[in-house]
């Protein structure tokens, strides 16, 4: 006996029940959409993490300020003016593993231009910034090693600046105000979204540190040029941990930090934060599946149970079958298919529905979904695993009646 | 006559059943030949339908021997007995056992399905049986839009399908009226005729008329083994139960009239 005359077969003994049939694969369905759908929700975040970590840019470190004791009272980490430009020259010229140091400067304003007026926050910047920030220049260029010298006023906005000020209208050429004083606009940066936190990482200006100290924050030009932070991007071949112990060591030279005292600044690899944060949304997303497979399991014992119904209804049938010579695996493979049959089609049901699902929460609870093959595939296979050992201690009960037994049961 | 198609050798079969043991057949030792119209008869316990199920392949016997056309049975494995029972073997049940919501054609091919006949050829040697039973319009119909009579014809049909040497009919009759009883007895004496062997079970002495040899069974034993020496022609009884049905009609209408 082939198999299509078996799938055949089981296909019209699912009709004859089409109620029971129906509620049984019902079990199969809510499980399989329920994995497509816990999967998807769970990449989905996942998805949106590592585009955090993209906009970050990997292999980051960032360097601040230590944190200074005043009184016995120690305040926060940044809260020492101890960082310089120059730590951040120094850095990029001496360790090898670095392959971009950018200084910055951090302040906020209100800025004027165009048709409005926004408030935000603006970072004077070095070139190597970009590369160590991953900002990409959608627009108009960046500035150069001359523009930092000359303190040009000039600067680049963010999305969110870039809209609020200007709406459409392109902004490159423009002249905007910051602080009251006067910048030409020469360039507009690609959206790079949420940060991790939550925060709206377009609302910024980026111009060039030597503008922002001298022609903004209004720093003399005689003090040590100190600095907010210091973001370190290493090169991939290296090892982050080695680069940061590099770093840590020119530091503590350049700051003359003798051998037991504490470091005066802090060292924080965000990438390693990041990649945590990945981690357990990816232990997170698998949680889900899990708990989701177990609505799986409890349809799959569904099956069996009809199965088994299925089998004692049917036992003159299996007896006639046997008498007019099906063999005992002949019977086996009958009920096999028809469980298969029956967990197939729940999974193909249950498929439209997870994606389904999946596009609805998607589209109106605004979590970030992501679809893949890969899970639709897993839960097909799923379900015809289940439908092969659930279904097959029923099947075999079928087959190992007695012909004469079977014929005569009432 | 060289080998006989049937020959046991002191089979028995004992149940166990509810810690007793029941002996159902006690050393039985026939033989019968190809082209035979046996009928078994005995009252119910005699051990007729276990003789039956014995010679079917559907049961195993506890001990004795059964030939079939020379080749051993007992002592075969599951499969082979499967095997026996879906080339050699034809069965007609009391109850025609046809599958129900499955199309007549689609019932007859059903032992075609398990020696791996291919579907265009399974149809058409079903339709071809369907016809000898004089059924040839009814192939799609499914048994429930079929009279008793009909579905011990497509029953009888399935028994032929796949060329058997041996047709075995359990009270084939026990479940229809005495017109539909002799049309169906007619069919068998017919395909007897054709060089079939038949082997009915029955308890009625009129079935039993219509056999060539009554074998009659008692507590698990042959008691009696007679050939009968004219057979009723079940066909011609039919005809005439028909013509006299038809009178009855004709009078009552006209009394109606």
């Amino acid at each position: 006996m082939n198999v299509l005359a078996s799938i055949r077969i089981a296909l019209r003994a699912l009709r004859i029940n089409k109620l029971r049939s129906a509620l049984t694969m019902l079990g199969i369905i809510i499980g399989v959409a329920a994995v497509i759908t816990m999967i998807a929700v769970g990449s989905g975040a996942q998805s949106r993490i590592e585009e955090q970590i993209k906009g970050l840019g990997t292999n980051l470190i960032i360097l601040m300020p230590g944190s200074s004791t005043s009184g016995g009272v120690r305040m926060g980490a940044g809260s020492r003016n101890t960082l310089t430009e120059e730590d951040g020259y120094a850095i990029q010229r001496d360790v090898p593993a670095v392959q971009a140091s950018a200084p910055t400067l951090r302040g906020t304003g209100q800025v004027v231009g165009g048709s409005g007026n926004w408030s935000t926050v603006f970072y004077g910047v070095t070139p190597e910034y970009f590369e160590a920030r991953n900002w990409v220049i959608a627009q108009g260029k960046g500035f150069d090693a001359a523009d930092i010298a000359g303190s040009t006023k000039v600067a680049l906005l963010g999305d969110t600046v870039a809209r609020n000020l200007f709406g459409d209208t392109d902004p490159v050429g423009q002249v905007i105000r910051i602080r009251k004083v006067p910048f030409t606009v020469i360039g507009t940066l690609d959206k790079k979204g949420q940060s991790l936190m939550g925060q709206d990482q377009d609302d910024v200006i980026l111009m060039p540190i030597s503008t922002a100290r001298n022609r903004v924050l209004g720093q003399g030009a005689g003090r040590q040029r100190t600095v907010g932070s210091v973001s370190i991007k290493i090169r991939d071949d290296e090892d982050m941990k080695e680069a940061e112990a590099q770093i840590r060591e020119l530091m503590r030279q350049r700051h003359r930090i003798q051998q037991d005292r504490e470091d005066d600044f802090t060292l924080r690899n965000l990438s390693e934060v990041l990649a945590t944060r990945e981690e357990s949304s990816r232990i997170m997303g698998l949680l889900l599946a899990a708990v989701a497979s177990v609505s799986l399991l409890v349809g799959g014992i569904g099956i069996m149970n009809i199965m088994l119904v299925s089998v004692t209804e049917r036992t003159r049938e299996i007896g006639l079958r046997m008498a007019v010579g099906a063999r005992g695996r002949d019977i086996l493979t009958q009920f096999l298919v028809e469980a298969i049959t029956l967990a197939l089609i729940g999974g193909l049901l249950g498929i439209a529905l997870g994606v389904g699902g999946s596009l609805a929460i998607g589209r109106f609870v605004g979590w970030p979904v992501q679809l893949g093959i890969e899970p639709v595939v897993l839960a097909v296979g799923f379900a015809a695993a289940i439908g092969i050992f659930f279904g097959f201690y029923p099947a075999r009960k079928a087959s190992r009646l007695l012909p004469i037994e079977a014929l005569r049961y009432e | 006559m060289s080998t006989p198609l049937i020959t046991t050798h002191d089979l028995a079969k004992s149940y166990a059943l509810g810690g007793f043991t029941v002996q159902a057949l006690r050393g039985v030792s026939v033989e019968i030949n190809a082209g035979e119209f046996v009928a078994v008869m005995g009252p119910s316990g005699s051990g007729k339908s276990t003789f039956m199920n014995l010679l079917g392949c559907l049961d195993t016997p506890s001990s004795g021997e059964y030939l079939l056309a020379g080749d051993r049975v007992s002592g075969l494995d599951s499969d082979a007995l499967a095997s026996i029972r879906n080339r050699r073997i034809g069965f007609v049940f009391q109850s025609f056992n046809l599958l129900p919501r499955t199309s007549a054609l689609e019932n007859i091919a059903l032992p075609l399905l398990y020696c791996g006949v291919a579907g265009e050829e399974r149809n058409r040697r079903a339709t071809a049986r369907l016809a000898e039973v004089g059924l040839a319009d009814r192939g799609h119909h499914h048994p429930a839009q079929l009279s008793g009579g009909q579905q011990q014809r497509v029953a009888i049909a399935r028994a032929l399908v796949n060329d058997p040497v041996l047709i075995l009919a359990d009270e084939p009759t026990g479940a229809l009226d005495t017109q539909t009883s002799c049309e169906v007895m007619a069919l068998l004496q017919q395909l007897n005729a054709q060089g079939m062997t038949v082997v009915l079970v029955t308890h009625e002495h009129d079935i039993a008329g219509f056999a060539k040899r009554v074998i009659t069974f008692r507590d698990g034993r042959v008691v009696e083994d007679h050939v009968v020496e004219q057979p009723k022609d079940a066909a011609a009884l039919a005809l005439q139960l028909r013509a006299e049905q038809i009178g009855d009609e004709v009078r009552s209408d006209g009394v109606r009239a």
